[in-house]
């Protein structure tokens, strides 16, 4: 009887999307028949998304990669291992991964997600263990001091907003996680939770040993079921590992979580907003402060993170925090995960120290446009970012750097568009995607986009161009100054910066 | 043996499996969530997902069980895209007009789908704003199934 070892192909969404499924089903089929001797396990992605599905076997120099595959490839495939032609060799040793720095996101696409085993054998739970010993100041010292920044969007130093919910008076404190990723170009929440949860769970529980919390939340959004499950799963694991609930790990000390579902509506990734829907209530923007970190959920102290941000926790527990602060640029420390889609050749996701440049991003990992058109304009950080022309792709991902230049890096999401896009449309769209979600609030943002939206029509209609572009600017100028929150605040962002950059779109009609 | 462990994305409740309104499992849901904070979302969550959508029946018994007002549980319900009150067509598509999906087309794609008048009482047709499935696209969820890389013909071929 042959032995293949470990057959790996991957259960995440975006996989799945391309027919993992199918082809994990017909290897098992074959595997069968044969006579294999193999175990198929169902990993998260390694974040190569072009290569999906990206099958992995075991092999002595380290697992080799198949992909992209399909069910009607898996027989040849079983039978020809390396000399199939959709064998792409070692897959760590693949460019797109050799030159990343896969922090948060070592284990991601590696180990099995339910296995709490895998999870320790790689490293699992070290940062808890450390956690545990270091005691709540020790704990909030060491993420200060790595420089860990919110990775949800505002850049926040995630030390001190620890701090401050552990220095708030109070009968109880919360931790929620925000997991509604709503931005149009970002996966890696999703990622993460699909193919790493315990990794979020490890953080969100030394989140709490912090700031003396013992309940936590994952608010996730509708629209990723599979993270939902996987997430549930996760939990009710670790409650029966001991890791999670009632005196974890004999430490003495509880924390629990609860898995909460969104109901589409991009207005509840704000976090007030989303502590509005968790308590019940329509997903109304609360006007701060006071901050949420004071009174938040329920009105008690409460941390807001990111998926990333508590994902990052417990590598920097473990290894210290100059290792993560040891990384990156200006104050701009640890690794970002980038994640690279649109009009793009290879897309996926990209793990790296603060500080490689945007030009790298697009052409070295993205290997340009998937159309083989020149690339024209990519937007980096999500529906309120801004549309940069390639003069800007010397741009360091850093969030100042990014500021600098009117953009932001938000949740790390880099879009690209081939030379085909209409940068005026883009504007046009800016606007109404601010109307459609709008939480109705505030009366610039409320009203504001649907004016914008009208006038960007005019222009692109022809109608008096450049008194209506001028329309539009007031229209920016009041929404930006006047709204209570970013969605308002930072529509003017995509378009004016279109506006700047691609200033011949507006005028050519 | 091939040990094979093969979770696939969670169907969503398709039409046919949705039941009809039926006040004393709207009752045992809302009990369900009564004693828990913030219950009220979920309570209607699962109630959507039960029934297709939430029946102006359903109003009153989860005010009552909740202890909110039915001015409060009607804004909740009106507040949240997810929340229908009425059925739901026979076939649902969310296409992603995400911008991700915009630069590979997806625009097009919706209007050519509209065109084709496959957006009937059948069949519903909405835009939604980025399935985190960016580096695919476009992408759209059928009757909740992940899809990706689409096309017209194979939009128009997982419908029919
Ligand atoms: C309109 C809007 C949408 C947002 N969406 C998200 C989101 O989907 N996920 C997220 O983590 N943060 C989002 N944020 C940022 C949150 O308000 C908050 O800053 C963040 O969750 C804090 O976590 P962090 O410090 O770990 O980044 C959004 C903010 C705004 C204004
Ligand atoms: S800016 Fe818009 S989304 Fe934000 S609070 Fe005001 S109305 Fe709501
Ligand atoms: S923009 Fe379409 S899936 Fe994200």
């Amino acid at each position: 009887m042959t032995s293949l070892g470990r057959i790996y192909v991957p259960g995440d969404a975006a996989a799945v999307s391309v027919g993992a499924d199918r082809v994990a089903q017909r290897i098992a089929d074959v595997v069968a028949t044969r006579g294999i001797d193999a175990e198929i396990v169902r990993t998260g992605t390694r974040g190569m998304l072009w290569m999906e599905p990206l099958v992995e076997i075991d092999a002595p120099g380290g697992r080799i990669g198949f992909g992209p595959v399909s069910e009607h490839d898996v027989a040849d495939l079983l039978a020809l291992g390396r000399a199939h032609p959709l064998c792409i060799g070692p897959v760590a040793a693949h460019p797109f991964l050799a030159t990343q720095q896969r922090v948060t996101f070592a284990r991601c696409g590696v180990v099995d997600p339910t296995s709490v085993d895998e999870y320790r054998r790689h490293a699992g739970l070290r940062g808890l263990y450390r956690a545990l010993d270091l005691g709540p100041e020790a704990i909030v010292e060491a993420v200060t001091e790595s420089g860990l920044r919110g990775r949800g969007g505002a850049g926040f130093p995630t030390g001190i907003k620890w701090q401050t919910v552990a220095r708030t008076p109070a009968d109880a404190r919360f931790v929620v996680c925000n997991a509604d990723e709503g931005d149009s170009g970002t996966f890696a929440d999703r990622m993460l939770m699909e193919g790493d949860p315990f990794a979020l769970i490890e953080g969100m529980v030394i989140a709490g040993l912090a700031v003396g919390a013992e309940r936590g939340f994952v608010y996730i959004r509708s629209e990723y079921p599979y993270a939902i499950r996987r997430m549930q799963e996760a939990v009710d694991t670790a409650r029966r590992d001991g890791f999670l609930g009632r005196d974890l790990l004999g430490s003495g000390h509880h924390f629990d979580i609860e898995i909460r579902r969104g109901a589409g509506a991009y207005i509840c990734g704000e976090e007030t907003a989303l502590l509005e829907s968790l308590e019940g209530r329509r997903g109304q923007v609360r006007p701060k402060p006071p901050l949420p970190a004071i009174s938040g959920l329920f009105g008690r102290p409460t941390v807001v993170n990111n998926v990333l941000t508590l994902a990052a926790v417990p590598t920097i527990l473990a290894e210290g925090s100059a290792y993560y602060r040891d990384l990156g640029v200006g104050r701009s420390r640890g690794t970002m995960p980038i994640q690279l889609s649109g009009n793009v050749a290879r897309g996926g996701l990209v793990e790296r120290a603060f500080g490689l440049t945007l030009r790298e991003i697009v052409e070295e990992y993205g290997g340009g446009t998937r159309s083989g058109r020149p690339v024209r304009a990519v937007q980096v950080g999500g529906p309120l970012g801004a549309y940069w022309p390639t003069a800007l792709l010397d741009t360091p991902f850093d969030y100042e750097a990014f500021l600098e230049r009117g953009g932001m890096i938000g949740h790390g999401g880099v879009v690209v568009f081939d030379d085909s896009v209409d940068l005026a449309e883009q504007a046009r769209f800016a606007f109404e995607f601010c109307a459609e979600e709008s939480c109705g609030k505030c009366t610039p943002c409320r009203l504001g986009a649907t004016r914008g939206r009208e006038t960007m029509e005019r222009i692109l209609a022809g109608e008096r161009i450049e008194p209506n572009i001028e329309l539009v600017r007031d229209l920016c100028e009041v929404m930006r100054d006047g709204s209570l929150c970013a969605l308002g605040g930072l529509t003017p962002m995509p378009v004016l910066s279109a506006l700047e950059h691609f200033h011949e779109d507006f005028a050519r009609r | 043996m091939p040990v094979v462990r093969a979770p696939s994305l969670p169907r969503m409740a398709s039409p046919s499996t949705h039941l009809e309104f039926d006040a004393e499992r709207v009752r045992e849901i809302a009990r369900r969530w009564s004693d828990r904070d913030g219950g009220l979302l979920p309570a209607l969550l699962e109630i959507n997902d039960r029934f297709g959508h939430v029946d102006a029946r359903a109003v009153p018994i989860l005010a009552e069980a909740l202890n909110r007002s039915r001015a409060e549980v009607h804004g909740v319900l009106s507040f949240y895209h997810d929340l229908r009150t009425e059925p739901p067509a026979r076939h649902t598509v969310a296409l992603c007009q995400g911008e991700a999906c915009q630069a590979v087309g997806a625009t097009r794609l919706l209007a050519e789908i509209r065109q084709a008048g496959l957006d009937d009482h059948d069949v519903q047709v909405a835009p939604v704003y980025c399935l985190g499935n960016c580096a695919l696209g476009p992408c759209a969820l059928v009757d909740g199934e992940l899809v990706a890389r689409l096309d017209r013909t194979q939009l128009i071929g997982c419908l029919s």
